[in-house]
């Protein structure tokens, strides 16, 4: 299998000036959102709870907010980026271009993922002015948030191929990822939660997102990071796959 | 000649049962410019797509630079250019970046030089840092030119390259066409305009439902189909021919009124026999008060053809 370095760079590059087109919505957003949850949970309300785990409430839920904004943000940016030229009929060009999948998928999925590196950076920076944190296992944290943003952004990219119409497009963002974050242990431990709800938690796929990347902050979770990690390794592969069937059989890209 | 192209039995079944390509058979030479020529819905768009990638086959072979365009895609395609009917581009981006990346997107290392040549060329130099969509409809389209000629290819498809574009502008783009193909580049395009065909054209295609009906020179098509009408407007009607004309595919028409030819082949044969027949006329004392005379076009060939075809289907 040949591979073209060119071919993904400019693909990666382009997709990285669109978002830095519109770079002053892009890095706000997250730094206010994430500002006003702090205000909220972890100043107003964060102040009226126990630490949990030894960790301080306000500490403890930013795993929660960087992983909320981190699976929005990457699969909305990853989604839109390939969504835009199929409906704009921009398409064409890469079609018609000697590109292939790993090309397509270095260019469109790795631009997605750095743009949601940039994000957790910034909304690490912005915590910071907030609450005193340190991360337990720095390294590994990076790793898993890459490992997430790249799930996450091939996830995206299978929703902008499968949308016929904006709708489409937001609806799983929307209406899916989003609750399913704030119920998958974002602002509280399942252990917190009563029974049978702590059981029924654990079919939340997100709860072990959040908890996979709370370990490497804090060294606890209410899950085994094992199994974070080996579910985040399984979504990737599955979206891989998919992705793959996509580029043979031509579903939605080639009439 | 050396076939660049060569398309066999390739068709296209939609989901649908719909058969946008029909056992379509086509050879395009190097350095030739093909107008391939149908109504809507014929199915040249379709052939564009399958060629360049953006329509899967059912069934059929394409092979490209000697490449099958199956198996090794990525070097047939590499050298291929295509521009769309449409006017599809990231309309927020500078059209030099918007060419700078057409070419990266092919897996060529930057050119300035070359850049700088192409959008010379297109007369985009001065709009180099222009945002495209603050660009006229015409700019656009010669921006899409720019792109698709970005990376040097070989061949290069024009999908109605003058679609909506005023006649000046039509004109300009027929020049630089010219020019492409004195670059070496090979073209294949399609048009509604078959004018635009009879200017430029080498060879013509014309493709109905599908199916190729015809392919051949041009000079060829209008010498084989080619026709001259002449229409004399007599200064007194007359009851029948007179047997000096006898010999000319001529009739007496509009109540004797009007003597009508029709003949020749496209070369210039009919306006020669409009000539024996006027001096036929005036050695038999035949005044006349008018000629009105009308070679056959592209144009009047292609509706032949199609209208034959519709009426040899419905029979």
């Amino acid at each position: 299998m040949s591979f073209n370095a060119r071919s993904a760079w400019s693909i990666y590059k382009r997709e990285l000036m669109r978002f830095l087109r519109t770079a002053f919505q892009s890095v706000l957003s997250p730094v206010l959102t994430t500002s006003l949850y702090f205000i909220v949970f972890g100043a107003a309300i964060g102040g009226r709870m126990p630490d949990l785990g030894g960790v301080n409430y306000a500490a403890f839920i930013i795993p929660g907010l960087l992983m909320l904004t981190l699976l929005g943000e990457t699969t909305s940016n990853s989604s839109f980026g390939i969504y835009m030229p199929r409906f704009t009929g921009t398409i064409y060009e890469l079609l018609s271009a000697p590109v292939g999948v790993a090309e397509t998928l270095v260019g469109f999925v790795g631009a997605a993922a750095t743009k949601s590196l940039i994000l957790a950076a910034i909304i690490l920076t912005t915590a910071m002015l907030f609450v005193d944190y340190t991360i337990a296992h720095p390294f590994l944290a990076l790793l898993y948030i890459m490992l997430v943003a790249s799930a996450f952004s091939l996830f995206g990219f299978i929703l902008g191929i499968w949308a016929d119409n904006f709708e489409k497009l937001g609806i799983i963002p929307m209406l899916i990822l989003t609750p399913l974050t704030f119920l998958g242990g974002t602002f509280y431990s399942i252990d917190m939660l009563p029974s049978p709800w702590d059981k029924i938690a654990l079919a939340n796929p997100i709860v072990y997102l959040v908890n996979g990347l709370r370990w490497t902050f804090y060294g606890q979770s209410d899950v085994s990071i094992g199994v974070s990690l080996g579910l985040t390794l399984g979504f990737l592969a599955i979206c891989v796959a998919i992705i793959a069937y996509i580029f043979r059989t031509g579903w939605r890209l080639r009439a | 000649m050396t076939a660049i192209l060569e398309i066999s039995g390739l068709t296209k079944r939609y989901a649908s049962g719909l058969v946008a390509l029909d056992d379509v058979d086509l050879t395009i030479n190097r350095g030739e410019i093909f107008a391939l020529l149908g109504p809507n819905g014929a199915g040249k768009t379709t052939l564009i797509g399958a060629v360049c990638g953006l329509v899967r086959p059912t069934a059929g072979t394409m092979r490209a630079f000697g490449h099958d365009m199956a198996t090794d895609w990525r070097k047939a395609r590499a050298r291929i250019g295509l521009v769309p009917q449409e006017l599809a581009t990231d309309m927020f981006e500078p059209v030099e970046r918007a060419v700078a990346y057409s070419r990266g997107l092919f897996g060529l290392p930057p050119d300035g030089a070359h850049i700088e040549q192409v959008l010379r060329s297109l007369s985009l130099w001065e709009k180099r840092k222009d945002r495209i969509m603050t660009l006229s409809g015409g700019m656009k389209r010669r921006v899409l030119i720019a792109k698709a000629l970005a990376h040097e290819p070989d061949l290069l498809f024009l999908d109605e390259p003058t679609a909506g574009v005023d006649v000046e502008l039509r004109r300009d783009m027929w020049r630089l066409i010219g020019q492409m193909r004195e670059r070496g580049v090979t073209i294949i395009l399609t048009t509604h305009y078959i004018e635009e065909a009879e200017e430029m054209a080498d060879r013509v295609g014309i493709i109905r439902k599908g199916r190729i009906l015809m392919v051949d020179d041009k000079a060829a098509m209008m010498k084989r189909l080619g026709r001259t009408e002449a229409v004399i407007t007599l200064a007194q009607p007359l009851a029948e021919l007179p047997a000096a004309l006898a010999a000319l595919t001529v009739s007496l028409e509009n109540g004797g009124t009007s003597i009508c030819y029709r003949g020749g082949d496209g070369t210039g044969k009919g306006k020669a026999e409009v000539a024996e027949l006027t001096k036929a006329l005036v050695r038999a004392g035949i005044d006349y008060t008018g000629i009105d005379i009308h070679d056959s076009t592209l144009e009047d060939i292609f509706v032949d053809l199609v209208e034959q075809r519709e009426a040899e289907n419905a029979a």
